[in-house]
């Protein structure tokens, strides 16, 4: 099955990767408040149906595709392939 | 054997400190045994493991993140747990934090600029054996050369470890936008320790410092101490 996780800095984290994104998009021209930076992971796992997958997601988010510190993550279900 | 107490360096790929923190640990008098990721065991008769800086894994993900995951880092923890000394220097330090040895993570600089050059830092705490060299109050000159170096943790964790000592080293001006100005922290016990400075870049006045001889030379102690336990 493919899954698309959304690893974001959680609410309230300092991320000055996205104010520096701002910055550059305020230069360019563009009118933006607040710009935020998290990082995108496109996988397929083996899995016997959605709730299997988005529990083996849930475990890999915990043990390393996110920091529960400083990242909240979000998981998509995609399509089967 | 030698008299001399073996220091495990842990050597992943992107490592870049590793021959520096041995041969730093050689003239500090240990016997320095690098030591391959993919190692199941440290040598027999380790007295005490360093994680050295470097770019284990490019940084991918996270700084430290897909090392604290490496084969190796089982041998390390069940070395921890056992209260043998472990050190993690840069992104040995971010390593120990992703492997949720140490408290906190280390984060992109606040200036989101690398930073090179030599950082004064405050001894905090001198309880952990790393310390043991130092006074209260001392000032370090030891250099930083880190893009992740801003330590962060939740506000009650961080009060609580300064609490109870183990904030054990701060930046006296800020250098990364770090929680605190947090340089360095120790674990619960003490044997743990992770530092953002490099203290095997000072261990001789002709670079600059030699004040980072006060923490490994206080390493090879610990390391000599704990080879003694376990013999």
């Amino acid at each position: 099955m493919k899954a698309t996780v959304l690893v974001r800095p959680k609410d309230g984290i300092l991320d000055p990767q996205g104010e520096a994104v701002g910055h550059s998009l305020r230069n360019l021209g563009f009118d933006v408040d607040a710009v935020r930076v998290g990082r995108v992971v496109d996988l397929e796992v083996e899995a016997d149906g959605a709730e299997d997958a988005t529990a083996q997601i849930q475990r890999m988010c915990a043990e390393l595709l996110a920091n529960p510190l400083i990242e909240s993550f979000e998981i998509r279900l995609g399509e089967e392939t | 054997m030698t008299d001399r107490p073996r220091v495990a360096v842990i050597v992943f790929p992107g490592s870049n400190d590793d021959h520096d923190a041995a041969w730093a640990l050689g003239a500090m008098g240990a016997e320095p045994a690098l030591v391959w990721h993919q190692q199941m065991e440290l040598p027999a008769g380790t007295g005490a493991v360093v994680l050295p800086g470097g770019f284990s894994y490019g940084d991918y993900l996270r700084a430290g993140a897909i090392a604290s995951l490496a084969p190796v880092m089982e041998a390390v923890r069940t070395f921890a747990a056992n209260g043998g000394p472990v050190l993690g220097i840069c992104n040995g330090f971010q390593t120990l934090c992703e492997a949720r040895l140490l408290p906190g993570i280390l984060r992109p600089n606040r200036q989101l600029e690398f930073v090179c050059r030599d950082a004064s830092v405050r001894v905090e705490s001198v309880d952990a054996p790393f310390m043991r060299r130092c006074t209260v109050g001392q000032e370090l000159v030891i250099p930083v050369k880190h893009g992740e170096g801003a330590w962060y943790a939740d506000e009650g964790t961080f009060v609580q470890l300064a609490a109870r000592g183990r904030i054990v080293l701060r930046y006296v001006d800020d250098v990364n936008g770090a929680l605190g100005g947090v340089a360095g922290v120790i674990n619960e016990a003490g044997n743990v320790m992770g530092l953002m400075p490099h203290p095997e870049h000072a261990v001789d006045p002709l670079l600059g410092s030699a004040d980072g001889e006060l923490l490994l030379a206080a390493l090879v102690d610990a390391a000599a101490d704990h080879a003694l336990v376990t013999a």
